[in-house]
């Protein structure tokens, strides 16, 4: 059995920012061995509670016992020395330093005023070596794969005499078998008597590796519980205050419309040849009306590539674009809109958000630059537009004229869905519109998709997780290594057939 | 509370706090500062003075404010201004001619013409540095200073290396006439202001502007297209460099290749970042600029009118401007707000050590 021995206790836990509560009376406790699970949807106050317990925020009511003792860490430093590590989503080390002075960076062993380097090199390499990693220390750490740089902010923390652990969505970035290795490395790590805490989005994730969850909803807590003790389902329920299966039959209802053929819809978009040299190599694709079409594949397969020759974000150097039958020149996104074409891109903070304009300015955006500079949207009707569409995608802001930096991600992802909505596409491309979004968004937007679909416009669809794919696309284009392999239809969409496809098995 | 809190959001109210602390300065410590005279039916005082001479300086805020909201700079301003100081001079200047012991009004071509003529090199000039920014994609500091260290050798070329006297008295009004009591030059600035105003609130231009300062790669995927964005404002830069150089010119009677403008694109750039505009783009306030090139002529003005010795006006003027920089800087400010925050953490953290 697992030790029972609490390691750390913080009892009703509040913080404060300007006017807002982020976290009111929140409990948590970690046990030595275990590996805890902290979930909750974006801005339940998961990030901000680690802060507290990092030091990185100042708590303003509460208490926080490390083994029996009252602390209270003022930063980041302090909470390290007193047993608190913490490895983060992005990987926040020197890319350029080695592997070895990353793990020992302000703590380098000296020899006579000078750093020992062959101790150092040993220690780097025994510490890796407890977590199964065996790598040249002395390489720089942009030389590895982000996965092994993830283990090395994990050694890193570790070799600090950690007894708490915490690791902030480690696994965002990982693909399935790298995940598989982390998993190892905390359970060897809880045998070893050290608490983690597992912040995540992935709920399997959380059935493999945890020993007991505390689920946090809107700053406050809503409990604790033992894993067994809490099927997914309930897990979902607990966190959006929602019926999940609810949410996911109203999905699922549509679906049956997807067996019509797609031999009486109309085409809306026809490439023909479209390609761009080292970016994707030529293809045809056709885009029905009323129809989502998922592109599948890899990250870096030539997904996002493919897209953005269609809406004219790259200038594609061979072939041509048909749009209801007549050939287009579209080679800027300005072209692409006024040919009714949107595009959400991949990247919602770079190539999405304007994060210093308000909700509304970012929301009539497109919609601006379609009309042309001359015909300037008037303030009352950009109020109304704003207000609509808030309300319409229920984007949950305190008001129009908030700085859209200020929303959470996933309210940011629905105000560009609003952007692009509002020009009336007829062609929507969505890139990966749901990473680093909460559940209950999540499937909004899928639902979102699927109606807009069965109202005639057509959908491209992207994502990484199969999944949501299967759950709203009628057909497939496949794609690997830049190239397009497959088109998928009917009962070839299904998860064995697609993964076959990307791996390039039969 | 609430409501000073909200009046302390508004971009303009700490460079319009900035402008009445040196106001302040001025009605305890400089006698007659605010002092007004008639003369000839024109007013005279210290007041009228900072508005005549600060604005060459308003002008260039103006069009620099809408370069940096898109992240960009100009720092060509000054040489624009030895430019069009140049062009102006020889084409309006002409010699001294008594006819009969009175002075005849003789210019080379007609001053209309020689206005426009300038301008037009001014805009020139600006869309060059637009192009080699938002077409050949280098970094607009470097960019401008191109323009910056070649202009001066430009204005040279014009003059050929004298300082031109003007002796065409109608000329003289843009920089020294006076309307209903004003110096003329103010008014220029206000239709200038007016105009660019206009511009930018009636169409979606401001807005792409803030969009494309904001973020850049964005804006494009939202249909902007940025680098047309980015070759306006430079231009629009140079218009006013453009304009100010008459000004000046007119103001001294003669242009000086040298000397004209010489480091105004520094009070420029000070002007738009006093007014809490952000250097890195994004959100900006022509109006909060303009209040902030009135706070440095102000500040220069003072300092020469309470008689600080000469060798040591520009330390002086540095030190004024860290001070109200400090009081604009909101991570200065919340170091006292914060206080009471501090405090509440150190109660809980003194408990712990009791």
């Amino acid at each position: 059995m697992k030790s029972e021995n609490t390691l750390l206790t913080m009892k009703n836990i509040c913080k404060y920012f300007t006017g807002v509560k982020a976290l009111v009376n929140v409990d948590f406790t970690l046990r030595e061995g275990e590996i805890h699970a902290l979930m909750g949807e974006n801005g339940a106050g998961k990030s901000t509670l680690i802060k507290v317990l990092t030091g990185v925020e100042k708590l303003d009511e509460g208490e926080i016992h490390l083994l029996g003792q009252h602390v209270l860490p003022k930063s980041t430093h302090e909470a390290q020395s007193i047993g608190i590590s913490t490895v983060y989503q992005e990987v926040n080390l020197c890319s350029n330093l080695s592997v070895a002075e990353n793990i020992f960076i302000g703590r380098e062993p000296m020899k006579f005023g000078r750093i020992d380097w062959k101790t150092m090199h040993k220690r780097a390499r025994t510490a890796l070596e407890k977590l199964n990693v065996d790598i040249d220390v002395s390489q720089t750490l942009d030389s590895y794969s982000v996965a092994i740089q993830q283990m090395v902010a994990i050694a890193r923390a570790v070799d600090v005499d950690a007894k708490v652990l915490i690791l902030d969505e480690p696994t965002s970035s990982l693909d399935e078998k790298e995940v598989e290795k982390l998993f190892e490395i905390m359970t060897k790590l809880k045998n070893e008597g050290i608490g983690i805490v597992f912040v995540t989005h992935f709920l399997d994730q959380v059935y493999a590796v945890c020993d007991r969850i505390t689920v946090l909803r809107n700053g406050e807590f809503v409990g604790e519980y033992e894993i067994k003790d809490l099927p997914k389902v309930k897990l979902v329920a607990k966190m959006i205050g929602k019926d999940y299966e609810e949410l996911n039959a109203s999905i699922k209802g549509s679906d049956s419309q997807d067996d019509e053929a797609h031999s009486n819809k109309e085409v809306f978009l026809e490439a023909k040849q479209l390609g761009k040299k080292n970016e994707i190599e030529p293809y045809d694709v056709i885009v029905y009306k009323g129809e989502v079409l998922g592109l599948a594949g890899l990250l870096g397969s030539g997904r996002t590539e493919m897209a953005k020759l269609l809406f004219g974000a790259e200038k594609p150097d061979t072939g041509e674009l048909c749009l209801e039958g007549s050939k287009k020149n579209i080679i800027t996104p300005l072209q692409a809109i006024k040919n009714e074409i949107a595009y959400c891109p991949e990247n919602r903070k770079i190539d999405g958000i304007i994060p210093d304009l308000s909700v509304r300015e970012n929301i009539i955006l497109a919609l601006q630059s379609k009309r042309g500079w001359m015909k300037y949207i008037k303030r009352s009707e950009q109020e109304k537009i704003a207000n609509d569409y808030i309300k319409l995608l229920s984007i949950k802001t305190s008001s129009a004229e908030k700085m859209v930096k200020e929303l959470s991600g996933g309210n940011q992802q629905k105000v560009i869905l609003a952007r692009w909505l509002l020009t009336q596409p007829k062609l929507l491309i969505l890139d990966e519109p749901t990473r680093g979004i909460d559940i209950g968004t999540k499937t909004e937007i899928q639902r979102l998709v699927i109606e807009l679909a069965n109202k005639g416009m057509s959908v491209i669809f992207i994502s990484s997780e199969l999944d949501e794919m299967l759950r709203t696309c009628s057909r497939m284009v496949v794609l690997r290594d830049r190239v397009k392999i497959a088109e998928l239809t009917g009962d070839k969409l299904e998860t064995n057939v697609i993964m076959n496809t990307i791996a390039g098995g039969n | 509370m609430e409501g000073i809190k909200k009046l302390t959001k508004h971009q303009i109210f700490w460079p319009i706090t900035a402008l009445i602390l040196v106001m302040l300065f001025n009605l305890f410590f400089t006698p007659g500062f605010f002092k007004l005279e008639v003369k000839d039916g024109h007013l005279f005082g210290s007041i009228i003075d900072i508005i005549n001479r600060g604005s060459p300086l308003m002008l260039l805020s103006i069009g620099l404010t809408l370069v940096i909201a898109t992240g960009g700079t100009d720092i060509s301003v000054g040489s624009v201004i030895a430019i069009s100081a140049a062009v102006a001079a020889s084409l309006v200047g002409g010699q001294m001619i008594f006819v009969d012991g009175v002075q005849e009004y003789v210019t080379l071509v007609p001053m209309p013409l020689a206005i426009l003529v300038t301008l037009v090199v001014a805009v020139l000039l600006g869309m060059w540095n637009g192009t080699l920014i938002a077409k050949l994609g280098i970094q607009p500091i470097i960019a401008t200073m191109i323009l910056m260290v070649a202009g001066r050798g430009i204005a040279q070329l014009i003059t050929e290396g004298q300082i031109i006297t003007i002796y065409y008295k109608p000329y003289f009004f843009f920089g020294g006439g006076y309307l209903l009591g004003l110096p003329f030059a103010i008014f220029i600035v206000g239709i200038v202001l007016l105009i660019i105003m206009l511009f930018i609130k009636k169409t979606a231009i401001g807005l792409f502007i803030q969009a494309s300062g904001c973020n850049a790669s964005a804006s494009k995927y939202a249909g902007i297209h940025v680098d047309r964005i980015k070759l306006i404002v430079y231009t629009i830069s140079g218009l006013c460099a453009g304009i100010a150089g008459v000004l000046i010119s007119s103001n001294i009677k003669s242009a000086d290749a040298n000397n004209a403008g010489l480091f105004i694109e520094l009070d420029a750039i000070l002007a738009v970042a006093m007014g809490g505009n952000s250097m890195t783009g994004g959100k900006f306030s022509i109006p909060a600029s303009i209040v902030g090139a009135l706070v440095i002529q102000s500040i220069t003005t003072t300092i020469y009118s309470i008689g600080v010795p000469p060798e040591i006006t520009l330390v002086v003027k540095a030190i004024v401007v860290i001070i109200i920089c400090l009081l604009q800087s909101e991570d200065f400010r919340k170091m006292f707000t914060t206080m009471s925050h501090l405090q509440r953490g150190n109660n809980i953290e003194n408990k712990l050590t009791n």
